[in-house]
């Protein structure tokens, strides 16, 4: 037994403790890793079994909330999981290098993403699929990166969608100083900051959060939690609940049940609110579950097993969405069907798209390495169009 | 003000005094930089009169400033940001190499990021450990980074004006020990290409190349030389990425000899890219093989110890007359 899992500060995950339908009272945050004192409860606006339970300080963000809206919702989850599907598909047949699948975090990507004004701007990860699905971004643009024929891709400014950022954390930095542009400029929109629990260690994730908080910055950090940094629980990245350590930066940090998409919207519009209105960073901490794997090429089995996977697969974003659609009547069988469909239609595109997606020129090698051009970069593009072109002979024999 | 005497410490700081009037998106940031004025001084007085927003004092973390200096850039912003010694750029390099130098590259050229980045640099002013160190060959090598490094007050003062118009990501070493030297600067003049070496002394027996603090030493072995003879050139390369190698390769093909002097360590440093490429393209016209001076392969020493590791006049003429003696 190694001197780690005798400590008594190092809670397992005991096998026995049944997943609580709130995740403070989870197995995770459970034993001295959560304080009780310290640990209130967890954001949660939809059960599991889709039960619309009331919360004082955040109906109010989705008091107003249609039918068609709460559909909308569904839609994007539903529509989400399918493309991430697609890409988990296409990669398994040779069509991707790599991809990072989302599933289980549908409701906090969607959910936040969908807290956003067109203005606002969006820092992501490379897992924030369903975000820029929110933002409008062309899901086969995303996959230009994991096929490899780019390195990004997109036009950031085209949808506020800054490209994804695959060193770990890096991105938080950015995001605060873009929100401290905001700021100067005098403008009211604000920024929100995608990273996870295992990029909260991160020195550049800290900083961020002392540059945001001494220049009072409008940006909202969205850690999702989903407890695994590949192989490694939240246990190893931290001693206290991840939302807490806004705490000590001296700006609010809240725990919202990251599987709800109705409690991610609203506790997102109530951070997004609170930045525009000049109140300075929050730290939202969805806690949710990365239901697949790292990426296509990790192995889960090796450091995991089906007991905590099932027990989060009860809490199922969509499922939960959709049982309370239903029982309150929000949607009809036609629309579950109508969904099904489209579903179906973007993975054949995705498919499609993927398929058809040229290997770039060779000469794009050499193309945007600097905006004003660089003189090494010019002889060396010279010199790798003679080479190329000594080829010429030979091919016209 | 149209020509006067000046330190290179105070031209950089004219030029960004003129940055921050004439382009309001221009920001200057970094440790200590507002009231103190920065540890040398160079941006003296700035937040006096441009104020706490645009020229911003930043918490003590390296990292964060060149990150937040990144999202700022993309709001539209171009911030020169300040790290306050060469030892400490380090918790920057990430932030510097996998971000701001790929980008542009990333984003198929719909992002510019132009953040200055100034690093005073270098030895010779006694300093204490991580305070005088010459990293500007691990930034050289990373595509996507423009480095430059000026030896007098006069280039300081437009190889800054033309960092910050630059749309490219650019590291500003500064030779701190060059700071207190005055020239003559007009701010009227027209400035030759930012990477364009310029010939600081011509000769017609051997090419001195160097940049950056070590020109002026290149200046005083090219008159000790005179003494004895010899006609040395003095090539002020300004750039070390993208280097000028057509004006290092006119000059060699002048005087079929050259030496390469820097404080950083010769090994894999800038002299040795020079020294390949210069063979490759000057191979029959060389007399002798390139030579390098520069710093040994351990670290910088401490100061009671640092005359004996940086390059000064007697190793540059040894070097000298090794080439002169093949």
């Amino acid at each position: 037994m190694t001197v780690e899992s005798t400590a008594a500060h190092t809670p397992r995950r005991s096998a026995g403790s049944k997943a609580g339908a709130t995740g403070a009272k989870s197995k995770r945050s459970t034993g001295a890793n959560a304080r009780k004192s310290a640990d209130p409860e967890l954001v949660q606006l939809l059960t599991p079994e889709g039960k619309r339970v009331k919360n004082a300080e955040y109906d109010k963000y989705v008091a107003g909330i249609t039918s068609e809206e709460l559909r909308g919702l569904y839609r994007d989850m539903v529509l989400t999981r399918r493309f991430d599907a697609e890409a988990t598909a296409l990669q398994r047949q040779g069509e991707l290098g790599l991809w990072a699948s989302l599933l289980g975090q549908e409701a906090a990507q969607i959910g936040s993403g969908r807290a956003l004004n067109d203005d606002d701007y969006v820092f992501p990860t490379y897992r924030e699929h369903g975000v820029a699905w929110c933002r409008g971004v062309d899901p086969t643009n995303l996959l230009g990166m994991f096929r490899g024929v780019n390195n990004g891709g997109w036009d950031p400014n085209s949808n506020n969608f800054h490209l994804y950022t695959i060193v770990i954390g890096s991105q938080t930095l950015h995001a605060t100083g873009y929100a401290m542009g905001i700021a100067k400029d005098g403008a009211d929109s604000a920024v929100i900051a995608y990273f996870g629990d295992g990029a909260s260690s991160q020195g550049d994730v800290a900083e961020s959060f002392t540059f945001s908080a001494v220049y009072n910055a409008p940006v909202v950090f969205f850690c999702q939690n989903n407890q695994w940094a590949i192989s490694e629980p939240t246990e190893k990245q931290t001693r206290v609940p991840l939302y807490q350590r806004a705490q000590g930066f001296g700006f609010p940090g809240v725990r919202v049940d990251g599987n709800d998409v109705l409690a991610c919207l609203a506790v997102t519009k109530w951070a997004l609110e609170r930045a525009r209105g000049g109140e300075g960073p929050t730290l939202v901490e969805a806690f949710t579950y990365r239901m697949g794997a790292h990426t296509t090429s990790d192995d889960p089995t090796r450091y995991r097993g089906d007991e905590e996977r099932l027990a989060w697969e009860a809490k199922d974003p969509i499922l939960r969405l959709r049982r309370y659609l239903e029982a309150a009547n929000h949607a009809d069988e036609g629309f579950f069907a109508e969904l099904e469909a489209e579903s179906e239609t973007l993975g054949k595109r995705v498919r499609e798209a993927v398929r058809a997606m040229p290997d770039p020129d060779h000469y794009a090698i050499f193309e945007n390495v600097y905006a004003d051009g660089h003189a090494l970069v010019d002889e060396e593009r010279a010199q790798f169009a003679a080479y190329q072109a000594s080829f010429a002979d030979v091919e016209g024999v | 003000m149209a020509a006067e005497k000046m330190a290179l410490a105070k031209a950089i700081n004219e030029s960004l005094r003129r940055a921050l009037e004439t382009d309001p998106k221009v920001l200057i940031m970094g440790e200590d930089v507002g009231k103190l004025g920065g540890v040398f001084r160079v941006t003296d007085g700035l937040q006096k009169d441009f104020g706490e927003s645009r020229v911003i004092d930043t918490p003590l973390a390296e990292s964060g400033i060149v990150g937040t200096a990144i999202g700022l850039a993309l709001r539209g912003y171009r911030p020169v940001v300040e790290i306050q010694f060469d030892g400490f750029v380090f918790p920057a390099y990430d932030q510097i190499v996998t971000q701001l130098a790929k980008m542009h590259a990333r984003s198929l050229g719909k992002v510019k990021l132009p953040v200055v980045v100034r690093i005073p640099y270098g030895g010779g002013i006694g300093a204490v450990e991580h305070h005088s160190e010459s990293p500007e060959a691990l930034f050289a090598h990373v595509a996507g980074l423009k480095v430059v490094s000026p030896s007098n007050a006069s280039d300081a003062y437009w190889m800054m004006q033309q960092a910050i118009q630059s749309d490219d990501p650019v590291i500003y070493f500064e030779p701190k020990r060059r700071y207190w030297d005055k020239a003559e600067v007009s701010t009227e003049a027209i400035p030759d290409p930012l990477h364009k070496a310029k010939v600081a002394r011509e000769g017609t027996d051997l090419t001195l190349a160097a940049y950056g603090p070590m020109v002026k030493l290149c200046h005083e072995v090219a008159a000790a030389a005179a003494e004895e003879g010899k006609s040395l050139e003095v090539l002020d390369l300004r750039s070390v990425s993208p280097i000028d190698f057509d004006s290092i390769q006119a000059s060699v093909e002048k005087t079929r000899r050259l030496v390469v002097v820097h404080e950083a360590p010769v090994f894999l440093g800038s002299g040795a890219e020079i020294a390949a490429r210069i063979t490759e393209r000057c191979f029959y016209h060389l007399e002798a093989p390139v030579l390098r001076v520069g710093g040994y392969h351990a670290p910088y020493p401490p100061a009671r110890l640092e005359e004996a590791y940086l390059p000064d006049l007697d190793r540059v003429l040894d070097a000298v007359d090794r080439s002169l003696a093949y």
